[in-house]
């Protein structure tokens, strides 16, 4: 018989060993996943992780692994903060939208002007955006104590009609021959969030994605606030007899989070999206909790593993276009990934041994 | 707005339909509460439910044996969950959402090919004589099985959990796991039959949305019944009978805010002060029910609140914007949103030891 002890402390070890073991068993299950589907496995799971690298059209899908993997790691890098104590704001899909939303709406109020000042305050108002929208399950949680993860969760439909209702609405395209969406930024310079290098996919969202790695990282590491979250998240209990106080914490997490997602927004509406449409949203927000899950909360895992995420939709894409693999059997392969993780964390908490004879 | 165009007696008919996907979700998962673990995977499990039981009801021409396959396929993806957190002892939380992740994933890729099919219809139980008394008739005797099922699950959980020896145990290892074990009960095995348990109500639930209220597959469908069902569960203070009650309220709302749509309603600006204080009114109700006395800070808060409400009502009495469809569609989640905001003055009534691992060291 296998016997669980548990460890005094995290394994090192098996901390970032997990990871890269949950990697290795998805892609085995998703082969299998993908041979039931009909398709060669081995050649599906190459698709996947080897042509959007090193294939014929890397040249073109590379830059395509910032795009993608800048809000992914944006909106994760806020989640963390709050995983780590132990405040779950499960509604980044949400607060990016209503980012998007707020920034959009500065961009299309200036239109057409051309002036310096619009970009940046675009940024603004899509932070602001979705830092308003995670308020509002911060505030009922510190003054009511109403469960976070809910409130967050329903603020995601809501924010998804709001979203259907302006791209129908108030911020359709006047000269859009009565489609819906809104005007489209690629064709608007100075509220266009372009690439900074011709080519290389590297936007402003990337830029804010690195800051955001960098500032996460002191703060996590180096600051008493981040100390604070730790602490809370490993003992809360101790952690109030330390004079932290958990509506503070609660306020900064979720606001944190709801500002990093309301920003990836931004970008992504100001940049690869172009507009607002009624399906803006692809599921960044949720993609981003396994983000923050592979990357074990870790600034920098997060980065890592936000592009193995990016990669793993890029591949999706062509999969989907050269073997015909179902979009769904890509969202799949995500969940099982979080799955897989989850399952092989045991390995970091717990000591596995085989049980001897005990004397009764 | 013509209100005239919306019949109370179908809106109260159509109520008991609409309730039940979120009454069996939200037993299902009571149960699972009770235990002492907190699945946030609904919603996961019953679209998987809402497809398994939509694919095998169109291949087999059996609604009934489609909603056993869609039990069979909540609780089956449920086990992976239970897996997860009693076995591998992670998270729950994390694993509940990764749950609902990979369900979504999955219903999305069993349900290719099904989009755009009718499913065979389940027939009106008509109960004889009783389906015919005027207004009570159609609205409580002229369902499907379905909604009865509903109905008797909620009463069998709310006698299991109170009078019999099972409902005791299970009780026992949601409020002290530990010392449910010290006494000999197999707390790991008691939470893995109620996860399943939970699993295959939810997989009925959703059936229930893709075979009976909608009736149709499409991807998603489910559209956060699931979340609202978790949220009922702590509406209800963990209570089998006010789930009942919780899930006719949403139930209502869902129904009232559709007819709404279909008679082309507008916002009357006032109702919005006047729910607002009516929403404070109740707050202060709720408060002083229980007793505890509100803290001057508190007072000065809500006298603010409600002074800022009547003066909004007051000011914009007789403007009235039209409803846009997506707005109305907003409000089961806002309602949902309310009402946790009210209960959650409450949390005496959770078990103690939900959402904690249990590790027998030994």
């Amino acid at each position: 018989m296998l016997k669980l002890e548990k460890r005094p402390q995290p394994s090192r070890l098996w901390t970032w060993a997990a990871p890269l073991l949950a990697v290795v068993l998805t892609m085995i299950l998703g082969g299998a996943l993908f041979a039931a589907l009909g398709k060669d496995p081995v050649e599906a799971i190459a698709t996947i992780f080897w042509q959007p690298l090193f294939g014929e059209h890397a040249f073109y899908y590379r830059p395509q692994l910032l795009v993608k993997g800048a809000p992914l790691v944006l909106i994760a890098i806020g989640l963390a903060l709050g995983f780590k104590a132990g405040i779950w704001n499960i509604g980044a899909e949400g607060q990016y939208i209503i980012g998007a939303l707020t920034g959009a709406a500065v961009g299309l109020a200036f239109y057409p002007l051309e002036a310096w000042y619009i970009f940046p305050l675009m940024v603004l108002a899509g932070a602001l955006g979705g830092w308003l929208w995670a308020m509002i399950p911060a505030l009922l949680r510190v003054q009511f104590g109403t469960n976070e993860i809910l409130v967050s969760l329903m603020l995601v439909y809501v924010a998804e009609q709001l979203l259907a209702a302006m791209a129908l609405g108030p911020m359709k395209n006047p000269d859009g021959y009565g489609f819906p969406g809104s005007r489209n930024f690629q064709e608007y310079p100075a509220a266009h969030n372009a690439e900074l290098f011709a080519g290389s996919g590297m936007h402003w969202g990337v830029v804010a994605a690195l800051i955001a790695v960098i500032l996460a990282y002191i703060l996590l590491g180096r600051h008493i606030l981040g100390y604070q979250i730790r602490l809370t998240g490993q003992a809360p209990r101790a952690a109030r007899f330390a004079g932290v106080s958990p509506a503070r914490l609660v306020l900064f997490c979720l606001g944190a989070s709801g500002a990093l997602a309301g920003l990836a927004g931004m970008f992504e509406v100001s940049g690869p999206a172009g507009q607002v449409s009624i399906d803006f949203n692809v599921g960044y927000g949720f993609t981003a909790i396994i983000v923050a899950f592979l990357g074990r909360l870790h600034p920098v895992g997060i980065a890592l593993a936000g592009l193995l995420m990016a990669l793993t939709y890029i591949g999706g894409e062509i999969a989907q276009s050269s073997l015909g693999l179902p979009a769904a059997a890509i969202q799949l392969f995500q969940g099982t990934l979080l799955f897989v993780l989850l399952a092989v964390d045991l390995l970091t908490n717990y000591r596995v041994r085989l049980k001897t004879a005990e004397a009764a | 707005m013509d209100f005239g165009s919306i019949n109370p007696v179908l809106l109260l008919a159509s109520l008991m339909v609409a309730a039940t996907p979120i009454l069996i979700a939200a037993l299902g998962e009571l149960v699972v509460e009770r235990t002492g673990v907190l699945n946030l995977g609904v919603e996961g499990m019953m679209i998987t439910g809402a497809i398994c039981g939509f694919a095998t009801a169109v291949n087999t021409g059996s609604p009934l044996i489609g909603f056993i396959a869609a039990a069979v396929g909540g609780a089956g993806l449920s086990l992976l969950f239970a897996f997860l957190t009693q076995v591998a002892l992670a998270n729950q939380v994390a694993s509940g959402l990764g749950l609902t992740l990979f369900g979504l994933g999955l219903s999305a890729l069993l349900g290719q090919g099904y989009q755009g099919i009718k499913p065979p219809p389940t027939g009106k139980l008509d109960i004889p004589l009783l389906a015919d008394i005027p207004v009570l008739g159609p609205i409580l005797f002229n369902h499907d099985i379905m909604v009865y099922a509903g109905l008797a699950l909620c009463a069998a959980v709310w006698a299991v959990l109170k009078y019999t020896r099972a409902g005791l145990i299970l009780r026992a290892v949601g409020e002290n796991h530990d010392a449910a074990h010290a006494l000999g009960y197999k707390v790991v095995r008691v939470r893995m039959l109620a996860i399943m348990f939970g699993g295959a109500c939810a997989g009925l639930g959703g059936a229930y949305i893709s075979l009976i209220r909608v009736p149709q597959w499409t991807e998603g469908m489910t559209a956060g019944a699931g979340w609202i069902a978790l949220a009922l569960v702590v509406f209800a203070s963990w209570k089998a009978g006010r789930v009942l009650l919780g899930a006719w309220l949403f139930g209502g709302i869902t129904v009232l805010q559709l007819n709404l749509q279909a008679a082309g309603a507008q916002l009357p600006i006032p109702a919005l002060g006047w729910a607002v204080i009516l929403g404070l009114a109740i707050y202060g109700v709720a408060k002083a029910a229980t007793k505890s006395p509100m803290t001057t800070k508190q007072l000065w808060t809500l006298g603010t609140l409600f002074t800022a409400s009547l003066a909004f009502a007051l000011l914009t009495q007789g403007i009235r914007v039209p409803f846009k469809v997506e707005y109305l569609s907003m409000s089961p989640y806002l309602i949902t949103i309310l009402v946790l905001v009210i209960m959650s003055a409450d949390k005496s009534r959770a078990p103690a030891s939900l959402g904690r691992i249990f590790h027998a060291s030994q």
